[in-house]
């Protein structure tokens, strides 16, 4: 594009801060002049104007096409292994499916902790992600029976330096029983009659009881990617992990959109939202502008919690009972209207396509505001 | 432990050994002293014999097998040759037994004699009997991908044909017939055990690999206007339409005729002027989309209040058997029955004539299926040094993703068949072999690889390539483009929505469907949706009181509310879609209030 036939928009505007610094920033980088500096300001003006969207752009539809166009060709592969990592995670359309409905739990809850720099080693690591593995007594139990005379169930630990941990986790546990060690073993004792079943009842338990402090993590993997030594789960918890020494609570993540927001705050589930739905497109091959993922995710968290595309979230939050009604559960929301005589004020688009009216978007949402009396003579 | 009998799935009886009772039946049935319909089967995993005489079981021959060694020899073979020996002779005998699929499970069926081993119970008659009807007429088809022989199976299906030899006098509701079929070149068994000869669906036609132009690009061909004009791939559609003249309570019936002037539904003369007296067209009429073939008037069905006290012309109503919308044709023949009942029954046979035309379908036998592109006239067709000029071009570009390389050896085959004067014997499994074919084309001159000098026919300049040239079958498919073309700017509307009517037989509208929608509302086209969405639309008096609708008095020529009364009535533009919605909720007893602010 020559010169002249660039659009000269004017430059009155201001910049977005970040935008503003990054200039500056760069501006002094590459030491430019003051009349280098207002062409670069003036480039940067006018190609932030050219990537906005003009007044009336119907954003939510292009989002909403640019995302599922791609989708339709997503492959019905469901599962397969991650080549290094060796743990199962989900793929393509079901995972996109999970991040756009909100699920509570995803189908393989997953966290990729990051460690501090002076953990950053690979024995560290490799000790680091064996710990977080959940363990229970069965683990690393050595012989456990049961001791009919004394009504009680006798264990006898792998490794005898965690029998007092043990303990004091069995006595958290177990309340109505008694927790002792006698010699190696520790035995925990009935209080009172209690019969057999009873107690193998009781040896289920203790050896379903998991130790340590993490839950819910069945397995981790260690892996390096550039400086860092990175540890992968199967299995998250956020809460605890970020309580540890060793990781870098900066960066360490969780696929889990519900968790974020529980323990993060809304801005980061946002992320995950975004992050996780352009992964998952990124990893089948389709390439999407992460704008339109950023409004959709804008979308699902702007009112503070994580809310579903979809009948129970944001499609069933809109205002329009017409449009609502077209969606899904036609009778219901029918019916809740005419109850609550409630009105439709015909705002949206998808009523207005409905009764044959100009839609108010694109351009059709300019109208004549001003009422000019008529000329004088 | 006991097996347990069933006989056509009725329990009979208890065995101690199952193994000799099943030997037994089968000995004896071999020997001929039980009937050969009879199979059984003996199931050790559920324990039960399973004895089958029912009728409409599928049952295939297949040939015996016993301690290594099929019964079928060569001596018998030369017998059956000579006609000392039937078919029937060797069910009898044994050589040969039809199975069942309960008896199946008992088998062992080698392909090949040369696979028999101690292990094998029977042996196939022919290896390619593995193959369906359809798929059975494609030759080389083991060198072609499985999933092409089966789409050229399907497509032998579709194919145009010789679908009867007595089509003259049938009255099929629709059927097509090839005008100059041929029997294929290269040939399997299945044509020569099922007379196909008598009744092709196809035409040999030459074939040359090349691009034209583009207009064959994405598997369409490119076909030589002369050969059209010789008669290839013609065909006639035939459409049947009757009319029964029924009787009805209450003594009175149908006509058949043309009806009077004044009935109900009466078309002006001019719509009745080309038939005879009789009200049932002439043979050999040219007829038009919609044109009346047999002439009907019928009682009203269901009188209203003052209509039962008319009679005469008013009470009646045309209901003529016209012409369906799109088609046209020459009345062939008609026949002149009656029904079981006894009342007169009229079937016209309309006949039309299909010349193959741009976007026709066409298919060979291999799964290779395309489009008619375009029509080039013979002499811009390119030739080979003998003149020869192909009826068909077919982009190579179809070749190497779906890798028929049957499809190829057919047109060499088909090559020296053409040259040989001799057709080929091709059928799966046992193909006449391609060094034979390559041998033979070197003996009449040509260069094994079925390729040739061409020339272009608009310039004469010789191609720098030489190109594929040879002959093929191939089949015209009930696809055809006149039965499928439609367009509408305006037409029916259907009468609850006053939305278009679907479908081309009702001349229907094309839907600007709801992902269509939302390209337009993307491209934030807003008056142009609304265009596209107003074919229904309809004003509507709404009153400003209780926003119902209201009515419009043409008489009186005033509007008023039939609640409120003479309010302020306002004319709302809406779809009929809506007001039909409005409606709807107001029979659930949802009160649509339509608020209006007027500026």
């Amino acid at each position: 594009m020559s010169e002249e036939s660039q659009i000269n928009y004017s430059s009155e505007g201001e910049l977005p801060e970040k935008i503003a610094e990054e200039v500056e920033k760069v501006a002094r980088e590459k030491r430019l002049n003051k009349e280098e500096k207002e062409k670069l300001k003036h480039a940067v003006w006018n190609s932030y104007l050219e990537s906005k969207f003009e007044p009336g752009e119907v954003i939510g539809i292009i989002a909403a096409q640019s995302i599922s166009e791609p989708a339709t060709q997503m492959t019905m592969r469901t599962y397969h292994f991650a080549g290094t990592a060796g743990l199962r995670i989900t793929y393509g359309l079901p995972r996109l499916i999970e991040i756009f409905d909100a699920k509570h739990e995803p189908e393989t809850p997953m966290m990729t902790i990051y460690l501090k720099k002076q953990f950053n080693t690979a024995e560290y690591a490799t000790k680091f992600a064996e710990n977080l593995i959940e363990k229970k007594i069965l683990n690393i139990v050595k012989k456990i029976s049961i001791n009919l005379n004394e009504n009680s169930v006798e264990l006898e630990l792998q490794d005898k330096k965690k029998t007092p941990t043990i303990v004091k986790t069995l006595k958290e546990n177990f309340k109505e029983f008694n927790t002792h060690t006698k010699g190696d073993k520790i035995v925990v004792v009935a209080k009172g009659e209690v019969q057999v079943k009873d107690l193998q009842k009781l040896k289920e338990k203790i050896l379903n009881v998991s130790v340590g402090e993490i839950k819910n993590i069945v397995n981790a993997v260690v892996h390096k990617e550039g400086e860092d030594w990175i540890v992968t789960t199967d299995g998250s918890n956020l809460e605890k992990v970020l309580q540890l020494e060793e990781v870098d609570e900066r960066r360490t993540v969780t696929n889990d959109i519900h968790e974020t927001a529980a323990i993060l705050g809304i801005e980061a589930a946002r992320s995950i939202i975004i992050k996780e739905a352009l992964k998952t497109m990124q990893e089948q091959g389709l390439d999407i502008d992460i704008r339109h993922v950023m409004l959709v995710a804008d979308i699902m968290t702007f009112r503070g919690d994580v809310r579903p595309i979809g009948r129970y979230g944001v499609a069933g939050a809109k205002t329009s009972i017409l449009a609502r009604a077209a969606f899904e559960e036609t009778i219901k929301h029918l019916v809740r209207a005419s109850i609550r005589k409630e009105v439709d004020n015909f705002k949206g688009i998808f009523e207005n396509v409905m009764i044959g009216q100009v839609i108010p978007s694109g351009t059709g949402m300019f109208d004549l505001i001003a009422k000019f009396e008529e000329e004088k003579k | 432990m006991m097996t347990e009998v069933f006989l056509n799935g009725k329990y009979i009886g208890e065995t101690n050994d199952p193994q000799k009772l099943v030997k037994e039946i089968r000995d004896k049935r071999r020997l001929g002293l039980i009937s050969d319909q009879i199979n059984v089967g003996y199931h050790d995993y559920a324990n039960e014999i399973k004895i089958v005489t029912d009728s409409g079981r599928v049952r295939r021959p297949l040939i015996v097998v016993e301690n290594g060694k099929p019964k079928l020899t060569q001596e018998i073979m030369d017998k059956l040759r000579k006609g000392e020996t039937t078919w029937e002779d060797l069910l009898k005998t044994g050589v040969l037994e039809y199975l069942d699929s309960e008896e199946e499970e008992n088998t062992l069926i080698a392909l090949r004699p040369e696979n028999i081993t101690t292990e094998t119970t029977h042996l196939e008659l022919d290896p390619s009997v593995i193959l369906g009807l359809s798929a059975s007429f494609i030759p080389y088809a083991e060198f072609d991908r499985g999933d092409r022989v089966n789409y050229g199976a399907k497509m032998v299906g579709q194919s145009i044909g010789l679908f009867a030899t007595n089509f003259l006098i049938r009255a099929d509701t629709k059927s097509n017939v090839m005008l100059y079929p041929q029997q294929p070149l290269v040939q399997t068994h299945a044509h020569k055990v099922l007379n196909y000869d008598k009744h092709p669906n196809g035409s040999n036609v030459i074939i040359a690999m090349g691009c034209w132009e583009g207009f064959n690009m994405e598997d369409a061909v490119v076909i030589n206007a002369s050969s059209l004009q010789r008669g290839l791939l013609w065909s006639y559609m035939y459409r049947s339409y009757e009319a029964e003249e029924k009787r009805y309570l209450g003594g009175q019936q149908d006509i058949i005729g043309i009806p009077q002037a004044g009935v109900r539904g009466y078309a002006g003369e001019d719509a009745y002027k080309h038939l005879p007296e009789d009200g049932i067209i002439h043979p050999e009429t040219v007829v038009n989309s919609d044109d009346v073939l047999i002439g009907r008037t019928s009682p009203l069905r269901f009188l209203g209040t003052m209509d039962q006290f008319i009679s005469g012309v008013e009470n009646i109503r045309e209901t003529s058997v016209r012409l369906r919308h799109g088609d046209s044709g020459v009345a062939d023949r008609v026949f002149l029955t009656e029904t079981t009942d006894g009342t007169k029954l009229i079937k016209v046979l309309i006949r039309d004539l299909k010349v193959p035309e741009i976007g026709d379908k066409l298919a060979s036998r291999h799964g290779q299926k395309g489009i008619i592109g375009l029509i080039v006239p013979q002499e811009d067709m390119p030739f080979t040094e003998d003149g020869i000029v192909p009826d068909i071009i077919f982009n190579p570009h179809g070749i190497p993703s779906r890798m028929t390389m049957g499809q190829m050896l057919e047109i060499i085959a088909g090559k020296v068949a053409a040259l040989s004067g001799k057709t080929i014997y091709s059928p799966a499994f046992n193909p006449t072999p391609e060094k034979e074919i390559r041998d033979a084309l070197k003996r009449y001159g040509f260069e094994d690889d079925g390729r040739e000098v061409m020339y272009d026919g608009r310039t004469g300049k010789k191609f720098t390539a030489q190109i594929f040239i040879g002959s093929t079958f191939y089949q015209k498919l009930d696809h055809l483009v006149s039965n499928k073309i439609h367009a509408r700017s305006r037409g029916p509307v259907t009468l609850l929505t006053r939305q278009p009517t679907e479908g081309r037989s009702k001349e229907g509208g094309l839907r600007l469907g709801e992902m269509e929608k939302d390209c337009l509302i993307a491209h934030g086209a807003s008056l142009v949706l609304k265009e596209r969405f107003d074919s229904d639309k309809t004003v509507v008096p709404i009153c400003s009181e209780c926003g119902l609708v209201a009515i419009n008095d043409h008489i009186k020529n005033k509007q008023y509310c039939p609640i409120d009364g003479e309010t302020k009535i306002i004319n709302v533009e809406m779809s009929a879609a809506f007001k039909l919605m409005l409606d709807e909720l107001k029979s659930m007893l949802i009160y649509p209030r339509v608020i209006i602010k007027e500026d």
